[in-house]
């Protein structure tokens, strides 16, 4: 008799059903936080205008919350549940494409007011400015990957 | 307002909670620009857990559609500034290897020098972007 958890087949399941609550979990989490409002990010990245806190708030409560929950995981185990390692990006030098890409992509983001999470999830909503914006921004993405070197 | 100031807490938190979940599970960065774009075309063996994420964070926006409509708002710019917005963010974050997720969330909290640096400049660049075009 084989345990549940040993199955091949039911782990594949598992492994695929907690990455898809972590998605609803993460998109609820922007909805909730009022992310998936252009007028707040650009009323949080105008400062000269009424400025509107609170998507920091919302930056810090994640950062908060993932730092703790991080060390934690780290310290505490040797692989996660679904993969044989931890893929932790192990770069620490800066580069002109790094600061490249953040510059435009903050560019992106004061303009249209939306980033790539809240933008995928208005655009599931049926936001027609956010339908707009993501079929631009996987142009964009598809450019980058077509032109650059990877 | 301090009710929609919790709230953005509260929503933070659980942002943090999901990609601290995915880290645990799947032993991954919770950036969205990354997840997607490492499936134009499909780079790796198995993008499963891509998708399946991916499914999830539409899942939540087709459901608010629904249960809480004004939770999504419209932006308030052209649709050649939105077209404009969706290429810059697109090629920007791939170029610099994350957005707000896996730069601002998960690698703030892991004081990732690269992306401390890559906030400081959206934010930066954002903030100017937000103040010369206008609300």
């Amino acid at each position: 008799m084989t345990a549940p958890a040993v199955d091949p087949r039911g782990r594949r399941v598992a492994s695929l059903v907690v990455a898809g609550l972590c998605g609803a979990l993460f998109g609820t989490g922007l909805l909730l936080a009022s992310m998936t409002r252009p007028d707040v990010i650009i009323g949080f990245l105008d400062v000269t205008r009424g400025w509107d806190p609170r998507a920091g708030f919302v930056m810090g409560g994640a950062v908060m919350v993932y730092a703790v929950a991080f060390r934690w995981i780290r310290r505490r185990s040797g692989a996660p549940w679904f993969d044989r390692e931890f893929h932790v990006p192990p770069r620490r030098d800066l580069d002109g494409r790094l600061l490249a890409g953040a510059a435009l992509f903050g560019i992106g983001w004061g303009l249209g007011g939306f980033c790539p999470g809240p933008g995928l999830v208005a655009a599931a909503s049926g936001n027609g400015t956010a339908l707009v914006f993501v079929a631009a921004m996987l142009a964009g993405m598809w450019i980058q990957h077509r032109t650059g070197r990877d | 307002m301090p009710q929609t100031w919790f709230l953005a807490l509260a929503g933070g938190g659980l942002i943090g909670a999901a990609a601290a979940l995915l880290f645990a599970a799947h032993g991954r960065i919770a950036g969205v620009s990354g997840i997607v774009g490492a499936l134009l075309p499909p780079r790796e063996r198995d993008p499963g857990w891509r998708v399946a994420f991916l499914i999830g964070l539409i899942a939540a926006g087709a459901v608010a559609s629904v249960v809480a409509p004004d939770a999504v708002g419209s932006s308030p710019r052209s649709l050649g500034a939105l077209v404009m917005a969706g290429l810059l963010v697109g090629y920007g974050t791939r170029l610099g290897g994350g957005c707000t997720s896996g730069h601002g969330v998960c690698g703030v909290a892991r004081l990732s020098v690269r992306s401390i640096a890559a906030v400081a400049t959206f934010l930066l660049t954002g903030a100017i972007t937000a103040w010369v075009v206008g609300p």
